[in-house]
């Protein structure tokens, strides 16, 4: 593969279609139901797999009634631990990154409610749910361990998958021993199950040892390098094709027990084997925002300059794995702090392993950390916003890097002049509204990480003139169809609605994970890259070519647009690339093109995006329902490629970060660990009435380090900030420090008794 | 699910002789029924489907001034039928404030009366629960109860009715029509909800085979049109059920509480009458000591069954807010936010 530059090509400018508000390139067929996701692919002979769940958290099956099941009409295959096949390698194995550990029914042992424990295989859905039901399993239980006060507390060796658990900067003690304030707030988080609309799905079929599977998913290379290993067989033999995702948020970066169960269960039976999973099954194997509780202790100078900041974290997982929420580092990278503490504990229950959600960290982080800013704001009698920009980092707190670039001075004042900030009064329950309504405003510093994942891309030109790009990149919702091909059509200079544009099957150049905020940066960078690359073989062909009005021209002297290639002195003077490919009888160039960050430039600087949001809620003064009249976030994260749909990652953001602040939040009973709010009745995300006006402004902001393009992320960042924004509005209407989130009626009606009490 | 048989008769005689079968279910919007179903709660040998039976889909004022609602108008038909809503707005506001758009425009009213309670024990198979087996006890209390009742509950069951119409029509007074294999049979809708006692867990009272015919509200129920108010309590706005409800619907001439009628959503097992509050207010001026009493006496018999000692007060705020809100008269139009207590906000004042 030609290791196309990184930086743009002379020959093509980023920007005719990049920029642009375009809708969505697959909007059509998804309205019109010819998209095709996973779940409606109906290979001839498929049967139906339904896998029956464990009702205890720990403990043992001890029978299945696997008789009933094959007695059942339509039943064909039972798979339980005594005839599973066995994976090539342990399921307690990581071989790829994102590997979790899981159940593929390897033994009897439970480890938490809602883990596999057989596996139906029948001609219909309804005859394998029933075949499943009809299994009657037996167990013998040991207690459950579930909620903070009955899990098992350790130090972590790492948070996420790697992160060292603990850090200090400068000398804690020795600055407190300076402060004139102290702060400390506890807050809890619950446990957050992801819930896209569309749940995990996996259609398996074999031809020999080749694997064709149909899976919605975030990260097809690493998947399908996964499941090869798994299965034990050759990467090249598994097809992966995902190219609509309804909503991954995480947990479809992974493949879980139940889709390689699907796996096994087609190759053992010789047919092709569908697996979607039920809502309430959505609460168990495919991962989880973890529960944390956490204190963050704030010293502060008589001024109200922070010089200590500790923050730490207790944070859920399961028996037999390790992922931690990293939430206290939220503490490293916002405010500037001459001392900073930040570490973490686990705490092992027994609920399946959690794992990445939607701005992991960060949107628990900083719904925390925000609160304890805003307490201490109110302690200095200061303006929260005022107490921010008096705390503002110039250089990243954790590592004393400088910041690639940072215009969140910007995103507080664009925000503020657009939400009216001004005058907000400094005491709680100060504000009414003309019905009558307690009014509270809060504000919150939004952050996330702007990571690069390296990435590929091919992009062709043919001598008909047409023009296509491919990478394996995925579009879960978020628009990388729209997005990745606006990127790719500049780098092939041609109109994004010109060019054919594939993505979502890993027969095609490996795009990385569409995770981390990266993938318009990653596999962006990479199709333009690749574009690129194949108008310079163009382009070298028409100026070596004397009979092109192009010979000569020099690399720097030619530019493409609208599938032409002109000479920069003069552009009347050019030709299209079908007359250039035409003449020089050639059928297609092929470019290829990488996506990748300066190594330099990643030492060198600390990359973030960055936000803040304003949020007003009304509350009702004696029945405590609690209304988000109004969320104002200002984001500045780099080059946006599509303010469209940029904007519609970040209301969306904000809109998640009002489910976590007031409705999100996975109820085991703490007796049997059991989920007992599996559904979306039960489990509450916003309803289109919780939300009024939610509104995002895009600040300008040029980052010149984060990748040649200057683009960050804007999947995450919408979360984080928003939370506290919102408990802090809470407070400002009510006085009510919240302690815990969702924030509920019960809870604002018992903190008024509370403080009535005295 | 279990394997079924689905029976489609067209007549009421030809239903309720489907119906008296051991095993059979009726089914019309199915918008509880299925659910109950698909998680095995509910296991029927036969579905009675009645959704088509003609003659239960009218809305009729009868000659001495009582409205016949059949069982299978659907709750957004009934809630948006402009005579209807005038004459009872609370009814429509409380029907507007339950569910989904999709589920009101599926669900009809006599199913309305027969949904399950939404205890999360008893949708969870694999938890003890007496309303699901008599006798197997219940894993509720002790549970997470946050929501569950303050009136009228025993050990035998803390779970409450999740109804937001059932609640407006109790407070009017409303009755049920039942016909069944040894004839036809009406009971006020109050005592169509027996309470758990202290050995059996209470829930609607329907005989083998008998089918909800239609509901009827009584002349005097057109009384209330212009003060009648149902306000709901929730964490989110829409789609979500009570933690606590309140209907409150008053007569008032000469500035005197000729009338009045007040009922509490999900505090109990029923749509909960709250008698000694009515009283309390009843052929009075009413002030605002007047009104704190009667919230008060509502809530008088409460007692938390877990961790929900917060809605008896809640409930007492509630009552008292509707209570006002009634007095100061029915609003002109259904608010956008039917129930809400943001009604005023979202109508753009």
């Amino acid at each position: 593969m030609a290791d196309t530059p990184i930086a743009p090509a002379g020959h093509v400018r980023l920007g005719s279609n990049s920029g642009q508000s375009m809708t969505r390139r697959e909007g059509v067929a998804k309205v019109t139901g010819k998209a095709n996701y996973a779940a409606d692919n109906k290979p001839e002979g498929l049967l139906h797999a339904v896998y029956l769940e464990s009702g205890i958290a720990r403990g043992k099956v001890i029978s299945l009634n696997t008789e009933a099941a094959l007695a059942h009409p339509g039943v064909v295959h039972v798979m339980t631990p005594e005839n599973a096949p066995s994976l090539a390698v342990s399921p307690d194995e990581k071989p790829v990154p994102f590997s979790a550990r899981m159940e593929v029914l390897q033994d009897n042992r439970v480890r938490y409610a809602g883990q596999p424990i057989a596996l139906v295989l029948a001609e219909t859905l309804e005859a394998a749910t029933e075949g499943a039901r009809l299994l009657a399993p037996e167990y013998e239980a040991e207690p459950a361990r579930i909620g903070f006060e009955n899990g098992e507390a350790y130090d972590p060796e790492f948070v996420t998958t790697g992160t060292p658990p603990a850090r200090q900067v400068g000398d804690i003690d020795a600055e407190r021993k300076k402060a004139a304030h102290t702060v400390e707030v506890t807050v809890d988080t619950p446990l957050q199950y992801h819930n896209a609309m569309e749940p995990h799905v996996i259609i398996a079929q074999w031809d020999g040892d080749k694997l064709t599977i149909d899976m919605p998913n975030q990260a097809i290379g690493l998947a399908r390098a996964g499941i090869a290993t798994y299965l034990g067989i050759d990467p090249e033999n598994v097809t992966l094709r995902s190219p609509y995702l309804g909503g991954g948020f995480g947990s479809k970066a992974v493949v879980f027990g139940p889709q390689y169960l699907a796996m096994l269960a087609a190759r053992e039976v010789g047919r092709p084997v569908k697996l979607v999973l039920r809502r309430d099954q959505m609460f168990g194997p495919v991962q989880h925002r973890s529960a944390t509780r956490q204190t963050v202790r704030i010293d502060l100078d008589k001024d109200g300059r922070i010089l200590a900041l500790d923050h730490h974290s207790l944070s859920t997982t399961s028996s037999f794995d390790d992922w931690l929420e990293s939430a206290a580092n939220a503490s490293l990278s916002i405010y500037a702090s001459p001392a900073i503490k930040v570490s973490h504990t686990g705490l092992r229950v027994d609920t399946g392993t959690p794992g990445a959600v939607r701005a992991p960290g960060l949107a628990s982080g900083t719904a925390a950390l925000e609160v304890a800013v805003d307490a201490a704001a109110y302690r200095m009698k200061q303006d929260p916003l005022d107490f921010r920009l008096l705390n503002y980092a110039e250089t990243d707190p954790g590592t004393g890097k400088p910041f690639s670039a940072k215009a969140l001075r910007e995103c507080y004042a664009e925000g503020a002049a657009r939400f009216g900030w001004k005058g907000r009064p400094l005491e709680p329950g100060q504000m009414r509204d003309a019905d009558g309504y307690l009014t509270g405003w809060g504000v919150g510093t939004a952050l996330f990480h702007a990571p690069f994942f390296p990435a590929k891309a091919s992009a062709v030109i043919r001598s008909d003139g047409s023009v296509g790009a491919q990478t394996s990149g995925a579009d879960m919702g978020q628009g990388a169809w729209t997005a990745l091909a606006q990127m790719a059509a500049d780098g092939l200079g041609m109109p994004a609605d010109e060019i054919e544009f594939e993505i979502g099957h890993s027969g095609l150049p490996d795009g990385s994970v569409a995770g981390g905020s990266a993938h318009t940066a990653s596999a962006g960078s990479a199709l333009f890259a690749a574009g690129s690359d194949a108008v310079r073989q163009v382009a070298e062909i028409a100026m070596n070519d004397p009979e092109s009005p192009l010979y000569g021209a020099g690399n720097e002297g030619v530019r493409a647009s609208g599938g032409r290639l002109h000479r920069v002195d003069d552009p009347a003077r050019g030709e299209t690339y079908a007359e250039i490919l035409t003449r020089a009888g050639i059928a297609e160039v092929e470019g290829q093109g990488r996506g990748r960050r300066e190594k330099s430039a990643a030492e060198q600087y600390a990359m973030y995006s960055h936000g803040a949001v304003f949020a007003e809620v009304k509350i009702d003064p004696d029945l405590y329902q609690v209304r988000v009249s109004r969320l104002v976030g200002a984001f500045a994260a780099g080059r946006i490629i599509n303010p469209r749909l940029a904007k519609s990652q970040l209301n969306g953001g904000m809109i998640w970060g009002l489910s976590f602040a007031l409705h999100e939040e996975g109820i085991h009973d703490l007796r049997s660990g059991r989920p007992i709010n599996n559904d979306l009745a039960g489990y509450h995300v916003p309803v289109l009435a919780d939300v009024p006006s939610v509104e995002s402004i895009l600040v300008e902001e040029h980052d010149p380090h984060a990748n040649a393009l200057g683009i960050k992320g804007v999947g995450e960042i919408g979360i984080t900030g928003t939370v506290g924004a919102i408990a802090n509005a809470v407070w400002h209407a009510t006085g009510v420090r919240p302690q815990r989130y969702p924030i509920h009626i019960k809870d604002l009606l018992e903190g008024e008794l509370a403080r009535q009490r005295g | 699910m279990n394997l079924f048989d689905y029976k489609r008769p067209s007549s009421i005689a030809d239903a309720v002789a489907a119906g008296a079968e051991p095993g059979a279910a009726y089914l019309a919007g199915g918008t509880n029924l299925l659910d109950l179903m698909k998680v095995g709660a509910r296991k029927p040998d036969v579905l009675v489907d009645i959704s088509r039976l003609p003659g239960l889909g009218e809305i009729e004022t009868l000659q001495d001034g009582s409205v016949r609602i059949g069982a299978l108008v659907r709750n957004s038909d009934l809630a948006r039928d402009a005579g209807f809503a005038k004459a009872y707005p609370a009814v429509a506001e409380a029907l507007l404030s339950g569910a989904s758009a999709q589920l009101r425009n599926a669900a009809t009213v006599g199913g309305n009366l027969m949904q399950q309670t939404r205890c999360l024990y008893f949708y969870d198979q694999q938890s003890r629960c007496n309303r699901r087996q008599p006798g197997a006890g219940c894993d509720a209390i002790g549970g997470e109860t946050g929501k569950h009742a303050v009136l009228g509950w025993t050990k035998q069951c803390i779970a409450t009715h999740p109804s937001d119409f059932c609640v407006a029509l109790a407070a009017l007074d409303a009755s049920v029509e039942l016909q069944g294999p040894d004839g036809a049979r009406s009971v006020s809708l109050e005592e169509f909800y027996t309470l758990p006692t202290e050995d059996t867990p209470g829930g609607a009272d329907v005989r083998p085979g008998e089918l909800v015919t239609a509901l009827t509200l009584p002349a005097d129920a057109a009384h209330f049109a212009g003060h009648a108010r149902y306000i709901k309590l929730r964490d989110r706005t829409s789609y979500a059920f009570a933690i606590v409800s309140a209907a409150a619907m008053a007569d008032i001439s000469d500035g005197v509480v000729q009338d009045i009628r007040i009922a509490m959503g999900g505090v109990a097992a029923r749509p909960w009458r709250a008698r000694a509050a009515e009283a309390a207010l009843k052929s009075k001026a009413p002030t605002p000591e007047l009104i704190s009493a009667a919230a008060e006496a509502a809530l008088a018999d409460a007692s938390p069954s877990g961790d929900n000692a917060y809605k008896i007060e809640l409930a007492k705020r509630l009552v008292h807010r509707a209570i006002e809100q009634a007095l100061a008269g029915t609003p002109q139009t259904i608010p956008a936010l039917p129930g809400s207590v943001f009604a005023a906000q979202a109508a753009g004042r």
